[in-house]
């Protein structure tokens, strides 16, 4: 019975708040994969020094909406995107746009810690590194205060220069978290962040991200709806490639406006 | 229900995966077998050869004598067995300008007595190999002097000295001047044929007989230290009684076995292991050292290295990086795979065409046309050599780059680009030091397999006996042109190939140990890196 009247609304305009201050626009985004389309005319707004949580069954495309913000996508051959996203009102899908400043702009912790087979403190400076700069003292000055940020700074603070590869899994994505915004960007990406993590190191990650919410946007996916409720601001759940709908998350999970949204939030399906 | 799954004592074996442990076990302890097997064989027989063994005199029941050091000892096969003994001796009995041969069997039933006389000596001969006997009488020119042990010593380091010296100046001195000459008249080969100026011609004649009168001085030099050496002389008595006369200038080393120690015997052990690593062959390879040999290798592995790896890790960069992943990267990585297995004959036969006779032919028109008919490049060197194996081995580089590259997870390369960084920066500074350790087990791989390597590089630039180094002195210092020597030739050519078979035999285990110690000792230094590299990357992938 759920199952119709999802297939009802998919048809319907998504429901979406109105934001004031958006900092990343999505209109008319359609993603394929080759043949098969993977996003339908995604229309939504993302408010700036929010947190705003993407959720929605596996493969409804959250992820995939994700990767178009910072042309990650682009890695994969067979991708195709049509429709518009601006950060900062410029088009970054459009002719001349540089990827590699809008990737400084945008940083994104994975799914998976990801550090790199480096020391501690090259993790942290690799994107500044890369950028040109390798001045010691800024460097220096760039570690204390990303790790600091990320909450691994007294944790870390004695072994700079050990492998990042020796950290537990909790300590890596913090420590991933730290390397995104060392390069002060001003929207982070998270690809459910702590999907790999036990509660105490979640916990530890949800702390830092509810720091970093007054300095940065953050974009969030996540299949936790505690998380989503516990951290976000704004919260848009997807299902089958398309936006149902988005508010603010106090609303969201109280009271959702489309049936098929309160059936998830409270999972009964999904 | 029950009895459906039980059934009966056996399949409850099977199921508890106990005999397969074993078979498996089993496997692996055969193959572990047979390799130690082998490394025992060839440390039994290559490490014996240098110890000074103790002269047996054995006197035989017909009366005739036999002095030597026992080589060997077999079982008489029973068809051809005539007294009650069940075994044979072996003897090294040297003398082979006397005797014909270096060795005799003695049936053990034939020996009437043994015994080890103290004053029995090894003369080791920089011709005709070993001499066995008593010395008689020591002489300088033509007056007896005192037969002791510490004159004849004495003596021996005196014509040493002097045959270094011959050696020196053949070498050096009339190396140098020949190639003063030859450069000349290359020279002058060069002006004749660009239409030939005559006041150059003259002054270059003038030149190489200045060289001429140098050369002449130096012979007459040569001939003083020769004549020099000549006066020492050693009356050796053979066992058998008669007394044989040898120029003390022709021994290398003279010992008396029965008479020295462990300590002693210990003392002559090493000298001759130091002499096997630091000289040049004698007596077409089986006595002597291998230096130039393991030079060669050495060399030769590393210059195969130097071309193969970089080569095979920018292959496999593309491949795996750049290329777009579809059916014609599949082809070409099939294709590579079957290269590895192409023999290596057929990748030496392509090197003699295209490398020796195609680009070294090239070489030799345009850059060295006054040598010719003389091939400089033309012919077979350590750079050919090299570049054809490198070919053999850029595929198993290519495959385990690759390997290694494909280990480092795409979310790391990701995470590089996702901070800003392009795709040659996320290449460099990401993916190359996190796939280094997998890429030093490929250039492992290299090594072994370059290392090992003979067919190929007999037709393109490997010889018996090489003359100089290809690294020497002489500007420019690395002579890639020249032929070079190598120890898996060695092997065959000394075992096969030698006038002496049976006293070179133990040459053969010798050098395959080297040879293994080599590759062994290399792949060390490869897995020190590497372990050093996996301790900064702090990687457990690998």
């Amino acid at each position: 019975m759920a199952e119709a009247e999802l297939a009802a609304n998919t048809q319907a305009e998504a429901i979406v708040p109105d934001i004031q201050n958006p900092i990343v626009t999505v209109s008319d985004l359609n993603l394929y994969y080759g043949e098969t389309q993977a996003l339908f005319d995604i229309d939504m707004q993302i408010p700036e020094h929010r947190v705003t949580a993407l959720i929605g069954p596996s493969g409804c495309g959250k992820s995939t909406l994700l990767r178009c913000m910072n042309r990650l996508n682009d890695l994969i051959d067979s991708v195709r995107i049509e429709g518009v996203v601006t950060i900062d009102n410029d088009d970054i899908y459009g002719p001349g746009y540089d990827v590699i400043s809008l990737r400084r702009q945008v940083g994104m912790v994975f799914q998976k810690s990801n550090p790199f087979p480096k020391s501690i403190y090259e993790n942290l400076v690799y994107g500044l590194r890369i950028a040109g700069e390798n001045q010691r003292a800024v460097l220096d000055e760039v570690v204390e205060r990303s790790l600091r940020a990320a909450a691994l700074w007294d944790e870390v603070k004695d072994r700079l220069n050990d492998s990042a590869l020796g950290l537990s899994g909790g300590q890596q994505q913090r420590l991933c978290i730290a390397r995104a915004i060392a390069v002060e960007p001003s929207v982070i990406l998270m690809d459910e962040p702590c999907s790999a993590l036990d509660p105490i190191a979640t916990g530890r990650i949800e702390e830092t991200i509810e720091d970093l919410k007054k300095q940065y946007t953050i974009v969030i996916v996540t299949h936790n709806m505690q998380q989503a409720s516990r951290i976000s601001d704004y919260t848009a759940f997807f299902y089958l490639g398309r936006l149902i709908e988005m508010a603010e998350t106090s609303e969201m999970f109280t009271n959702p406006q489309l049936k098929q949204t309160e059936d998830y939030v409270t999972g009964r399906f999904g | 229900m029950k009895n459906l799954l039980n059934r009966g004592p056996s399949a409850h074996v099977w199921k508890t995966g106990v005999p397969f442990i074993w078979l498996t076990g089993s496997a692996l302890a055969l193959c572990l077998l047979m390799v130690i097997g082998l490394v025992a064989l060839v440390l039994y027989h290559g490490t014996g050869f240098f110890w000074p063994s103790d002269i047996e005199a054995v006197v035989l029941k017909d009366g005739r004598k036999a002095l030597g050091q026992r080589w060997d000892k077999q079982e008489i096969p029973t068809s051809n067995r005539t007294g009650s003994g069940q075994f044979r001796i072996q003897l090294k009995v040297g003398n082979r300008d006397v005797y014909g041969s270096d060795f005799q069997w003695i049936d053990e039933s034939d020996i009437q007595s043994t015994d080890y006389p103290g004053d029995a000596v090894v003369f080791e001969r920089r011709e005709w190999g070993n001499f066995y006997g008593f010395i008689e009488a020591l002489y300088e020119g033509e007056t007896r002097v005192s037969n002791t042990w510490d004159v004849l010593q004495a003596q021996l380091y005196e014509t040493r000295e002097r045959h270094e010296q011959i050696r020196e100046i053949e070498k050096d001195a009339i190396g140098d001047l020949n190639r003063q000459i030859e450069s000349l008249r290359l020279k002058k080969r060069e002006i004749e044929l660009g239409g030939g100026d005559a006041d150059e011609i003259d002054a270059i004649d003038r030149e190489s007989r200045s060289y001429w009168e140098a050369y002449e001085q130096l012979a007459d030099e040569l001939a003083q230290l020769r004549s020099a050496n000549e006066i020492y002389r050693v009356d050796v008595r053979l066992i058998g009684g008669e007394v044989r006369q040898i120029a003390t200038a022709d021994i290398v080393r003279a010992y008396r076995p029965n008479q020295l120690g462990i300590l002693g015997k210990s003392g002559v052990y090493c000298e001759r292991i130091g002499e096997f690593l630091f000289d040049e062959p004698r007596e077409s390879n089986t006595e002597g050292g291998i230096f130039p040999a393991i030079f060669g290798t050495v060399m030769m592995v590393f210059l195969m290295s130097l071309a193969a790896v970089p080569f095979g890790i920018l292959a496999a960069l593309y491949l795996r990086e750049y290329a777009r992943q579809g059916i014609l990267v599949r082809g070409i990585r099939i294709a590579v795979n079957n290269l590895a297995g192409v023999p290596s004959i057929v990748f030496g036969m392509f090197g003699l065409g295209f490398f020796v006779y195609g680009i070294g032919g090239s070489i030799d028109q345009f850059f060295f046309s006054e040598a010719l008919p003389t091939p400089t490049y033309g012919t077979g060197g350590i750079l050919w050599a090299s570049l054809t194996l490198a070919l053999l081995t850029v595929p198993v580089m290519i495959v385990s780059a690759e390997e290694a590259l494909s280990a480092v997870p795409s979310d790391v390369r990701a995470g590089s680009l996702a901070l800003g960084a392009t795709k040659l920066q996320t290449i460099l500074r990401v993916v190359l030091p996190g796939a280094l350790p997998g890429i030093l087990t490929g250039i492992i791989l290299v090594i072994a397999r370059g290392a090992g390597e003979v067919a190929p590089l007999m037709i393109t630039g490997v010889v018996k006996l090489a003359p100089s180094l290809p690294v020497d002195g002489i500007w420019p210092f690395f002579h890639l042109e020249r032929k070079f020597m190598h120890l898996g030739f060695h092997i065959y050519d000394v075992g096969f190939q030698s006038p002496n078979v049976e006293a070179a035999r133990p040459m053969v285990y010798t050098t395959t140990l080297l040879l293994m110690g080599i590759v062994l000792a290399l792949n060390l230094v490869a897995i020190l890196v590497r372990n050093r590299l996996r301790k900064r990357v702090g990687g457990a992938t690998f």
